[in-house]
Formats: C-alpha cells, sequence, structure tokens
C-alpha cells in the first residue's frame, strides 16, 4: 500500500506528518477518555469523587464500589445489586444467540441452495424485519406474550428476541452462502446426498467465518438491548441494561456515582471482552449487517 | 440460476414415492416457521397496531374503529411536536456530525499510519457498548456539578458554565454528543473500506495531470465513496428514529419533556400512561417516517445502478 497520493496527502514534510498523529492521537483520547473517567470513578471512594474532579486519579483504590454494584446496590426497596439481572441476561442471551444462529444457517442454505419459486420474494419480504422500527411491534407482542403464557419470562424474552433476530441472521448466511459455488452442492446432488447430508458434510464445515459474525451480532445487540428488556419484564426478571438504567436513574437515598460506574463497566464487560477477542469478527458483522446484501 | 435438481430428476419420472415429496418439499418446511414468524410477528402486528391506532384504546385494547381521532389527538399534543421537532435537531446533527467526523477520520487512517489496527479499534470500541452504558458515562461526565463543568472551573476558568443536560431546549444537543460518540467509529469504519477500495490507477493518472492532493480528494475520492455514505446514511437515519436507550439513560426525556423523541414518547404513553391507541398511533407514525425515508433513498439508488 504505497500510493503515492497517500504520503503526499500531508506533504512529504515531517511538520504534515506530526500534525497528522497528533490529530489521530487527540482522537483516541476523545474516545478513551469516557471510559477512563468511568473506571477511575469506580475506583474512587464518594469523598474523593466530591473532593477532586473527572481527571483526578483515585488516591486509594478501592474496589469496594464494584462489590456494592453487583451483590448489594439498591434500587427502590430491592438491594440485591446486578448479580442477579446479569445472570438473567445470560440466561436468555445463550439460548436466543444459538437458536437464532442455527435457524439462520438452515434458512441461508435454503434461500441459496434449495431455491424454489418464490423463495426470493420470501426472503425480500424477511429483510423488511430488519427495517422496521420495534415500536411498531411491541403492544400486539405483550399481549400475545401474556396469551402464550410466557409474559415477564425467560421464555418470552428468548421468543422475542429469536423472532426479532431472524431477519438478520438469515440476510447473514444467505449472502455468506450466495459466494458458494453451486457446483459443490449440484455434484453432492447428484451422487445421492440429501438436504441434510450436504448441510452436515458440504456447507457446515465451510461456515466457521460467518457463524462467527453472526453469534458475535446477535449476542452484541440482545445482550445491550433494552427495549424488549424494559417492555417485556419487570422487577427481578430484568435483564442488566434494565437493571443499570433504574439503578442509575432511582432517585431515593445518596447519588453513589462510583456504584454507577462499575454496574455500567459490569454491563459493559460481556460485549467489550468480544470485541477485545473477535474484534476483526465484530466489524465484520457490523458492516454486512449493515450494508444490505 | 441453480435450479433445484430435485425437481428436474421429478419431471423425468412419472410417479413419486412419498420420499421424493418430501424431499421437494423440505426446503419449504424448513424455511416455513420463519416466514411464518414473519408473516405473523412483523406484518400481522403492524396491521394489529395499525387497527389499534383507529380506535379509543386506552388501558386495555378495544377494537371498535373509531376514525382518526388519535392522530388528531397526537397532533395536537405539544410533547409529540417537541419529540418531532427533537427528532429534527437530533437527527440532522447526529448524522451529520457522524458523516463529517467519520469520513475525515478515515482519511486521516488512510494515510499509512503507524499503529493503525491499534488506533481503528479505539475508534471503534463504543459500538460494542449498549446505549444504556453510554448514556450512563456521558449523564456523569456531562452533569454539572462534578462533571466538565466542574473540571474546568477547577482549571481556572470560574465562571464556565456547560450545563446543558439540565436545560431544557439544550439537553437534546447533549443526546447527539453521546450519540456521535458512539456511533462515528463505525461510519469510519465503512468509509475506510471504501477507501481502500478506490481505484488506484485513476488516481495515478489525475497525479500525472498535476492534480493536487486536495483536488484528488474532492473531485475524485469523495465522490466515488457515494455508495459508503448511502449506507451510512440509511444506518444512521434508521438508528435516529430508533433512539430510545439512549436518551432514556442520559436524559429520561427530560427536563420535563424537552429531550423526547418519538421512541420514548410512544413507550411513555403506550406504557406509563395507559394511552394505547394514542401509542399506537405514534408508532405507526415512526413507521411511516422510516418508510418514508428508506423507501425513495433505496429506489433512487437502485435506479442509479440500473442506468449504470
Amino acid at each position: 500500500m504505497a500510493e503515492p497520493y497517500r504520503t503526499q496527502t500531508v506533504g512529504p514534510h515531517l511538520i504534515g506528518r506530526v500534525i497528522l498523529y497528533a490529530l489521530l492521537i487527540l482522537l483516541a483520547l476523545y474516545y478513551v477518555a469516557p471510559l477512563l473517567v468511568m473506571v477511575t470513578t469506580s475506583l474512587k471512594t464518594l469523598d474523593e469523587i466530591r473532593a477532586g474532579n473527572l481527571l483526578t486519579l483515585p488516591g486509594v483504590v478501592t474496589f469496594e464500589a464494584w462489590g456494592k454494584a453487583w451483590a448489594s446496590a439498591c434500587t427502590g426497596v430491592d438491594c440485591g445489586g446486578l448479580k442477579g439481572n446479569f445472570m438473567n441476561s445470560m440466561r436468555f442471551v445463550v439460548p436466543a444467540v444459538v437458536i437464532s444462529t442455527l435457524t439462520g444457517a438452515f434458512n441461508g442454505y435454503v434461500l441459496t441452495m434449495w431455491r424454489f419459486k418464490g423463495s426470493d420474494v420470501m426472503f425480500t419480504l424477511l429483510l423488511v424485519g430488519c427495517f422496521i422500527p420495534f415500536q411498531v411491534v411491541l403492544l400486539p407482542m405483550a399481549q400475545t406474550l401474556g396469551w402464550l403464557g410466557i409474559a415477564n419470562s425467560t421464555p418470552g424474552l428468548i421468543f422475542v428476541h429469536v423472532v426479532y433476530g431472524l431477519a438478520f441472521t438469515t440476510l447473514f448466511f444467505r449472502n455468506f452462502y450466495v459466494s458458494i459455488p453451486a457446483d459443490l452442492t449440484k455434484a453432492a446432488r447428484i451422487d445421492g446426498a440429501g438436504f441434510f447430508t450436504i448441510f452436515w458434510r458440504i456447507i457446515l464445515p465451510l461456515s466457521p467465518p460467518i457463524i462467527v459474525v453472526c453469534v458475535i451480532w446477535q449476542f452484541t445487540q440482545i445482550w445491550n438491548d433494552f427495549l424488549f428488556g424494559v417492555v417485556f419484564s419487570s422487577g427481578e426478571r430484568q435483564p442488566i441494561t434494565v437493571a443499570l438504567n433504574n439503578l442509575v436513574n432511582t432517585s431515593t437515598g445518596v447519588k453513589e456515582y462510583n456504584v454507577d460506574m462499575a454496574a455500567a463497566i459490569i454491563a459493559a464487560l460481556p460485549t467489550l471482552f468480544v470485541y477485545i477477542v473477535a474484534g476483526k469478527y465484530f466489524l465484520r458483522g457490523l458492516t454486512a449487517g449493515a450494508v444490505k446484501g | 440460476m441453480n435450479l433445484p435438481l430435485a425437481s428436474a430428476q421429478a419431471l423425468e419420472r412419472p410417479r413419486r414415492s412419498f420420499a421424493d415429496y418430501l424431499e421437494i418439499a423440505l426446503p419449504k418446511i424448513v424455511l416455513g416457521p420463519t416466514l411464518l414468524c414473519g408473516l405473523i410477528f412483523v406484518y400481522g402486528f403492524i396491521l394489529w397496531t395499525g387497527w389499534l391506532s383507529f380506535t379509543e384504546s386506552r388501558l386495555l385494547p378495544r377494537y371498535e374503529f373509531a376514525g382518526l381521532v388519535q392522530y388528531v389527538t397526537l397532533f395536537q399534543n405539544e410533547r409529540w411536536w417537541t419529540a418531532l421537532t427533537n427528532l429534527g435537531i437530533f437527527g440532522g446533527l447526529f448524522i451529520g456530525v457522524c458523516l463529517a467526523l467519520g469520513l475525515l477520520m478515515a482519511i486521516l487512517l488512510d494515510q499509512r499510519i503507524r499503529a493503525e489496527g491499534f488506533l481503528r479499534a479505539i475508534y471503534l470500541y463504543p459500538m460494542a457498548l449498549s446505549f444504556i452504558v453510554t448514556g450512563t458515562a456521558w449523564k456523569w461526565i456531562l452533569n454539572p456539578g462534578l462533571g466538565v463543568q466542574n473540571l474546568v472551573r477547577q482549571w481556572g476558568f470560574p465562571d464556565f458554565t456547560f450545563d446543558w443536560i439540565v436545560t431544557p431546549g439544550m439537553s437534546i444537543y447533549t443526546v447527539v454528543i453521546a450519540g456521535a460518540w458512539q456511533s462515528t467509529g463505525f461510519v469510519m469504519a465503512l468509509f475506510l473500506a471504501g477507501l481502500r477500495g478506490v481505484d488506484d490507477s485513476i488516481i495515478k493518472a489525475a497525479q500525472v495531470d498535476g492534480a493536487g492532493t486536495v483536488r484528488i480528494y474532492t473531485s475524485i475520492i469523495i465522490p466515488s465513496l457515494r455508495p459508503v455514505f448511502f449506507s451510512a446514511l440509511i444506518i444512521l437515519a434508521h438508528i435516529a428514529i430508533k433512539s430510545f436507550d439512549l436518551v432514556m439513560a442520559l436524559t429520561g426525556g427530560g427536563p420535563g419533556f424537552s429531550s423526547d423523541l418519538p421512541a420514548t414518547f410512544m413507550y411513555t404513553f403506550a406504557f406509563n400512561r395507559n394511552q394505547i391507541g394514542l401509542g399506537a398511533a405514534s408508532a405507526m407514525m415512526m413507521l411511516m417516517t422510516v418508510v418514508a425515508i428508506i423507501v425513495p433513498m433505496v429506489y433512487s439508488e437502485t435506479r442509479r445502478h440500473r442506468r449504470g
């Protein structure tokens, strides 16, 4: 990548390079600052927070706020911290991700390798599900979950997230499988291999990259969801995002900024971890989910 | 393109066994549940919400047709107008800032930078966070008592004031600040991918003709990024219209309802104030906004493609 225009952009001069790097570092600081402020605030005592400012480092590092956010912070009368809500989130996020990814894989397989009359129309119809503002389904879904007897429950949240995640997962797999040469499956079909045999033997072994992308996308989306959580669950059943919001906006008692920040970081840790471990796939999912096929 | 071979074989054979039928039907059986879900939970529910918006439902849904009464109420509601105005302010600024800053960052990063991957990772990490986390962090940073205002005052500017977050009419701008912080890195990544795809031979030809760097960027490179602008615009518009969690965490729609957006309006009226009909009407308006923005954009872009 040694195209001349790129080096020339800021001139061949050293000054240009210095300004360029200064700008980039300044921007980086702007992006890192909120996270740093969160971390340092969470490690201070309340007295220290009141005495200092955003950028003062903790004089004595204490993990008290973290312990409190995890196990004993109060929202209203409930003083159990975010521990239970963290587990709640895990309990519905994992099954919802697995089910929607698996279904998406099969859908993508059908839509590329086993196309039938009308299958392209069906794909287009499904895609609309990526675009709708979910506000438009909230009221009917609230009623339907009640009828099904899964209102305010883990299965209810799994159901909702699977239903509205399918459009995305199908899109991911369909766009990935479309680039697999048709000859590959044609040959297998002539040899008499059936629908599932081809899937297990040929398609699935080619799929790990898109499975990783899809799992990361779904995990981030569902873990970070707030709308479905706040509408379809209450009290102890709430996911971590809703609990965090309640904790921060609770108006009773002393405002414990350090606990709020520790709680926010706890809520962010799983998705941050995924981002750090698999950033490449994370970005690929973002662009694939965004730039619709 | 690739005709299902199963049906081609079936044509040659006069009689099909049950297994053959199953084999032919299998793809449809597999796709069936997803389609059914889509039909019921997307299309059916949109119709259902649409119907609710034409009724006088309050605490419980009722299904007697009442005409446009909810839409009339909606557009007579001062709070709805605030939400719409805020959507205009937030949407315009959020999209503008993300596109401009995202493009700038992509161009800067595209200058054969050392540690490019590391910098990119830093710019992009906010996308992994929930809007609730982002909102919580910025709520703390922007609070006048102990946040940025306090920091600058301690630096020796005792009269410095930055209290937008608690000022009606200004709090919506803090939503722009936090929203742009979260989403710019993503737009940058889109542009960076676009920049890497620009055909270098055209640029070299332009350089031979004596075009300067600025000219090359404004006349060749940026215009060729049009498809990236287009997808970024759609994604950002979509994020803006759906924005809900960020406002809830950052300002809670306040002070008062001065930073309400349509999504928070819908939630408040449908679920906190038991105005199901009104909530449904506002949800339908949101859907129509999305359709009104995305359909013409997709249409014009595909027509451009066809014309080549």
